[in-house]
């Protein structure tokens, strides 16, 4: 394959292609050039760069949004590169014991070592550097399952007529101004096909970094539950520090056919700028199930990084009897500022879904939770549940909570509950009059706040997540 | 073990406590009476270190060590425990993790090694059954809606977890019946003995016919008017605070 793309570039090259093909990181701008040599790098198929084609010109007719309840300088989307492959095929580690150091250093500080992932049975792990797929492990236990688990980019060469029949269907190209960029540029991202009836054998865990300077990252994921099948899926980040601005748009699409089942759990941790606020990643992202009729979709999701956060990981609850949960925790410490919720749109009768989110504002961060709950007329029977919990941690904080109910049905029920607590005084003061120091405290009540949402993360996931909450909070406190 | 000498402190710029000595040793058990007002909390917070609660003069020693340059977790790993008046809830924390927390961390101060989760259960079992709580209060929130009477069984449950070697008792008895009463004063007098010393805050000398204190002081406007045996206990009781109110001024 890395022939085929030598011989691409060389041809292009020699086409008088401008691009400096001996640098694997694209110069800073975007035009239909730079579409066209990712997805000649990538040896797409010929509907694949019409696809993304039709993405850009869609891209640039649109705005980019301001509604979400965050502050940025605008970005300058000419000043980023759209494509960069860590290191040539042949210098590119061959297993994960020739990952970074550096990253696996961070993996070690939160206690999961890459080392240990392969061992930790059931777990497989693609781990994504930048743009480009590197180390895949237990893909062939998995083929022998039935189950295709790859780059979406080796799902192109592999099999184009899966990605072509599901690519778009559930976030289209023209969903927003993000997705649009998405669709035009992604880099790399994860595939998943579980055949009909099919128990995926492992929970399936990709790993992403954001790796190179001035690099926006397009992630790509596409998961489809055939009819009857189950899946879980567990996405981590993290990133080494860093100080420039990185904006980061993925989209996530979830196809869960007729009885399928989807659990996406995501713990985020990308850098979210220091204590000033200065640097961080921009984390906008699209995050979209489809589940027919008697389907499941689970979105369990982990914030605590990124400068700025728009994400709203929804379910499109288009069958029959179909269940759509959202369960959030999303923290905002220093200055981060996260705008962060679901959507549950109810077209099918007696559709259910649940919405569980956890607010944590902490320093001078800003927490907003957006929900939309809407009941089309056709969704006879239908209920909702919300909760929406924000913890506040100081004064410098705040936390803000947008609910946005439509309901076209008059049988349907809608339950929103919601709450602001704080973390007292007189709490603190109980744990450490019990010899429990005021850092442990907070992210033991934090932790506590936290508890219905970790439980519905797998367990090796709960673990990190606390963890995780433990270290974001470091210096909130006093 | 505990020496307090001419204790002053602020509470939002107001002085409560103006000029306090006290003394107490190992073993002693030492009730501290007084009318609303007198310090008689305020002392506990002061204490431990309790935000807000402002020391303008005065040492305080505890086991050796200046406890006024500690900080509040500091002060409890050395050994210093108050039992609150109204234990704040904690939603969402189980009790059993609290205590083990807790408890991890002072056998960590103590070079004792940590118990696994077993063990300590089964300790903590057993506490639960001393002071007449349900094991299900260990899957509870801290302290999350416990009754009066069960938050304060669970303050004498963490202590005994704890093991301080001085627990301050905030007005323990205040809202117990009597059978809860015997029942605290019964677990305290199981932890006597001849190292730990207790501070016994009170109104009443309801408490005191269940834990016989080895000392008493009155207080009053912010020091100490009055110290005897158990007689001035019961003498309060006979006279009520007026009569010492002539010399608290």
């Amino acid at each position: 394959m890395s022939e085929q793309i030598d011989d691409l570039i060389k041809s292009h090259y020699a086409a008088g292609f401008v691009t400096d093909i001996e640098s694997d990181t694209l110069p800073p701008g975007l035009n239909a050039d730079v579409i066209r040599f990712i997805s000649a790098k990538k040896n797409e198929p010929e509907w694949m760069l019409e696809w993304r084609l039709k993405a850009y010109r869609a891209w640039l007719e649109m705005v980019e949004p301001h509604w979400a309840h965050v502050s940025y300088p605008d970005i300058d989307f000419n000043a980023m590169s759209y494509f960069s492959a860590p290191k040539r095929d042949e210098d590119r580690p061959q297993s994960l014991d020739e990952v970074d150091p550096k990253l696996r250093e961070t993996y070690d500080k939160l206690g999961i070592p890459l080392h240990e992932q392969e061992m930790l049975a059931g777990v497989a792990v693609d781990a994504v550097f930048d743009s480009v797929s590197v180390g895949t492990t237990f893909r062939k236990k998995l083929y022998e399952a039935g189950v295709i688990f790859c780059s979406i980019s080796e799902a192109l060469q592999d099999h184009p007529e899966l990605v072509r029949q599901h690519l778009g269907t559930v976030v289209p190209q023209k969903d927003n101004y993000y997705a649009a960029l998405n669709s035009a540029v992604f880099s790399d991202g994860s595939f998943v096909y579980i055949p009909k009836g099919v128990k995926c054998p492992m929970e399936l865990s990709t790993y992403f970094r954001i790796n190179e300077a001035k690099t926006g990252q397009f992630e790509r994921t596409l998961i489809v539950a055939d009819e009857g099948s189950e899946v879980s899926y567990l996405e981590g980040c993290t990133a080494p520090m860093r100080d420039e601005n990185q904006l980061h748009a993925a989209v996530v699409e979830l196809v869960a056919l007729d009885n399928a089942k989807i659990k996406y759990s995501t713990v985020q941790n990308w850098y979210p700028g220091d204590e000033e606020g200065k640097g961080g990643i921009y984390n906008f992202v699209t995050k979209r199930g489809v589940a027919h009729t008697n389907a499941h979709i689970s979105w369990t999701q982990v914030e605590t990084g990124s400068a700025i956060t728009m994400k709203y990981p929804s379910c499109v609850l288009k069958g029959d009897n179909s269940i759509g949960e959202f369960y959030s925790v999303a923290l905002s410490s220093n200055f981060q500022q996260a705008d962060t919720g679901t959507k549950m749109i109810h077209l099918g009768k007696n559709t259910r879904s649940t919405i569980i989110s956890k607010g944590i504002a902490a320093g001078h961060g800003s927490n907003t939770y957006r929900g939309l709950v809407r009941m089309n007329p056709g969704a006879t029977g239908a209920r909702n549940y919300t909760r929406c919990d924000s913890l506040l941690i100081g004064d410098q904080c705040g936390a803000h909570t947008f609910p946005y109910i439509e309901s076209k049905n008059p049988t349907a029920i809608i339950e929103h509950e919601a709450s602001t607590s704080k973390v007292s005084d007189e709490q603190l003061f109980l744990c450490r009059q019990r010899g429990i120091g005021e850092e442990k405290a907070v992210s033991m009540i934090v932790n506590g706040f936290c508890k219905e949402v970790f439980r519905e993360l797998p367990m090796e996931f709960a673990v990190e997540a606390g963890k995780l909450l433990e270290v974001s909070l470091e210096g909130a406190v006093g | 073990m505990l020496s307090i000498k001419n204790l002053h402190a602020t509470v939002e710029g107001k002085e409560i406590l103006r000029g306090l000595d006290l003394d107490i040793g190992a073993g002693e058990v030492h009730a501290i009476m007084g009318p609303n007002g007198s310090g008689k909390s305020t002392l506990g917070h002061v204490l431990t270190g309790r935000q807000g609660y402002e020391v303008t003069a005065g040492e305080v020693t505890f086991m050796g060590q200046d406890l006024l340059a500690l900080a509040p977790e500091e002060r409890a790993l050395t050994g210093l425990f108050l039992a609150f008046q109204y234990p704040v809830e904690i939603p969402g924390v189980s009790n059993m993790e609290f205590l083990k927390t807790a408890v991890d961390g002072m056998r960590k101060h103590r070079g004792l090694e940590v118990l696994d989760s077993v063990s300590f259960m089964k300790q903590a079992r057993e506490v639960c059954k001393r002071v007449d709580l349900d094991q299900n209060f260990l899957k509870r929130g801290v302290n999350e809606g416990f009754s009066g009477g069960e938050k304060k069984r669970n303050e004498l449950m963490q202590m005994m977890l704890l093991e301080p070697h001085l627990g301050i008792l905030d007005e323990t008895d205040s809202g117990l019946d009597i059978d809860a009463l015997q029942l605290v004063a019964s677990g305290i007098n199981s932890m006597r003995d001849s190292k730990r010393s207790f501070i016994l805050i009170t109104h009443y000398q309801r408490l005191l016919d269940f834990i016989e204190p080895d000392h008493v002081h009155v207080l009053g406007a912010g020091r100490i008017v009055r110290s005897g045996d158990k007689s001035l206990a019961l003498e309060l009781e006979d006279k009520g605070y007026g009569w010492l109110e002539s010399e608290a001024v």
